[in-house]
């Protein structure tokens, strides 16, 4: 099967909605090759504007056109959106609350060779503590659709998390239907509870398949909504499983598995294992290497939900 | 510009000036330098220029202007309320707990509020932004920005500059309130931006040189700028802080420092003496 990293999804999916919704803009900052906004490019040239490596007056731009009534998507790398352009993002998108949409491409260390300077792990935190802002974080080309839709469709700012990386196709275009804040039941279980999202959704439903090969009964979710979570969700998972393992390619600290434990001890208290990033730069590397090297796998997934079991009451 | 307009432009910006003392004061807190300086270029922009109605303040077709320099807030939010856009009675709950007018202005909050800013350096990309808009809907509407002179030391403003011109935005006027001072002291002591006029010149933009607090030059430069097709303009207006109170007149230290009691009363009665012999004078 062919595989399809969600950015190029992105890209395709934007000149789509580009017909639909004459009110799309699309703003990058010198890397339309990379974000693949360039075939949005192609289609609409007049209401493309590249500008250049810039990426605060990137996200600054994209907030007037958005008091204009345009749907502005500003798209550059994660690492550059949510890091170089932080203060823009909070208070010139998020504090007014302008329906800019960022498209912040390859996200995480699976970029690979680039190395740390490129690998954002950090963007999960630094965006969901905006207040009023969305995190759209999808597994695959067609989550991606369904994220580009819901942004569109949603008044207000969204931060839309993509990879560099091909993936497999999870899910058929035109048969997910995504929810803003909802998450999706893969399948259910009993044993354990596995929450993922983004590129981890892959190694977790590798992993559930290896915990149900040693009779362990997994419910498995994807979590492309990080802001708003999904709580009622996290909650039965809880209920029906009584320990959780989240998976994300990002710091461990202040991201996706923070997300569902502030949710967790509040509400219905389960012991957690996150697998993820540990407070740690990332290092040049094939991307299948330095996923290995940081244990973003399918196999970590196995030993943090059989640890966690462990600890259930 | 006739006589009579000028008195009654000079008229309307003592008053503004008056309120930004007021808000101020009773706020205990706030920038009254840096508002004092910006009053003509408001009150020319608001009571001659812009096309915008207190009644309909969202029209797609309204001429827009961005606070870059957001800590001029008193400045706007007393211009507004002279519009009409707010009520005079909100302006002494400025800084308040519950009052609309936040510290930095708040487009939520405060209608005729185009763009919440503060952070500074930001205000210019957002008015690139909203003549890109113009210009791809067919509008003819104008984007008009203030900038500080300390504010374009922020690297934003210069990134800004060269898209302004990129796009060739002719809707687009920028003001430089050039006042000379920010907060640590004289703008060339602290980082100077100096030359602005040739670097603005060098960003490919059409510059003109102004007497910040003369109406008829503002309305002069204001006009020719929309004359000047394929690139965007920015009217630098020497300008002094503080002006119009005399102790505050050139002082650093009244760029975010209110008046006291005292202090205020002071001022308010040298704005009252200029404003009974304007009225003299017609």
């Amino acid at each position: 099967m062919a595989k399809i990293a969600t950015r190029e999804a992105y890209g395709q999916v934007l000149a789509e909605f580009g017909e639909v919704y004459k009110d799309i803009v699309v703003l990058d900052a010198d890397l339309s090759k990379s974000t693949r906004t360039e075939i949005f490019k192609k289609k609409f040239p007049e209401r493309f504007f590249n500008i250049g490596i810039a990426e605060q007056d990137l996200m600054a731009t994209a907030a007037g056109l958005a008091t204009c009534g345009k749907i502005p998507f500003a798209s550059t790398f994660a690492v550059f959106a949510a890091g170089r352009a932080y203060d823009q993002v909070r208070n010139s998108i998020g504090y007014p609350h302008l329906n800019v949409k960022i498209g912040a491409s390859h996200a995480g260390v699976s970029i690979g060779e680039d190395g740390a300077s490129h690998q954002m792990l950090e963007d999960i935190a630094l965006m969901r503590v905006i207040p009023g802002m969305v995190v759209l974080s999808p597994a695959d080309a067609a989550s991606t659709y369904e994220c580009v839709r819901l942004a569109i469709e949603h008044e207000g700012p969204v931060y839309i998390r993509l990879g560099r990386l091909g993936v497999e196709e999870i899910y058929k275009k035109g048969e997910l239907k995504l929810t803003l804040g909802k998450g999706i039941v893969l399948q259910k279980g009993t044993d354990v509870g596995i929450l993922a999202t983004g590129l981890m959704v892959h190694e977790a439903i590798k992993a559930a398949k290896m915990l149900q090969d040693e009779g362990v009964s997994v419910y498995l979710v994807d979590m492309p909504c990080i802001k708003p979570i999904d709580v009622d969700l996290i909650l039965d998972v809880a209920k029906e499983t009584g320990c959780i393992v989240t998976a994300e390619e990002h710091n461990i600290l202040g991201g996706f598995g923070s997300a569902v434990s502030e949710v967790l001890v509040q509400n219905y208290p389960v012991p957690v294992k996150m697998v993820g990033v540990n407070d740690e730069f990332g290092r040049s590397g094939k991307p299948e290497d330095v996923l290995k090297y940081y244990k973003l796998t399918a196999e970590e997934i196995v030993n943090k939900a059989k640890e966690v079991m462990k600890m259930k009451k | 510009m006739d006589k009579s307009k000028e008195l009654e432009l000079k008229k309307i910006a003592t008053e503004i000036r008056k309120s930004i003392i007021i808000q101020t004061a009773s706020a205990g807190s706030g920038h009254p330098g840096g508002s004092l300086s910006g009053v003509e270029i408001l009150t020319y922009l608001y009571f001659v220029e812009m096309n915008i109605d207190p009644k309909n303040p969202k029209d797609p077709d309204r001429d827009r202007f961005v606070l870059s320099k957001g800590h001029a807030s008193p400045l706007l939010y007393a211009v507004l309320a002279e519009k009409g856009f707010i009520s005079k009675d909100e302006l002494t709950g400025f800084r308040q707990i519950h009052s609309n007018l936040q510290g930095h202005p708040d487009m939520k909050k405060v209608p005729g509020v185009e763009m919440s800013t503060g952070s500074l350096g930001q205000g210019l990309s957002v008015a690139n932004g909203m003549a890109l808009a113009g210009k791809l809907d067919g509008k003819r509407y104008r984007v008009y920005v203030l900038l500080g002179d300390g504010e374009i030391q922020e690297g934003q403003i210069w990134e800004a500059a060269m898209t302004a011109a990129h796009y060739k935005l002719d809707n687009l006027t920028a003001f430089l309130d050039h006042n000379g001072l920010q907060i640590d002291g004289k703008i060339t002591e602290v980082m100077s931006p100096e030359p602005v006029d040739e670097k603005f010149k060098a960003f490919g933009w059409h510059v003109i040189k102004i007497d910040g607090h003369d109406f008829n030059q503002i309305e002069k430069a204001v006009a020719e700028a929309k004359t000047i097709k394929g690139r965007p303009t920015i009217i630098i207006a020497e300008t002094v802080k503080g002006k119009g109170v005399s102790f505050m007149e050139n002082e650093a230290g009244w760029h975010g420092t209110a008046p006291n009691k005292e202090q205020a009363q002071k001022a308010l009665e040298e704005l009252q003496k200029q404003l009974e012999s304007l009225e003299v004078q017609g």
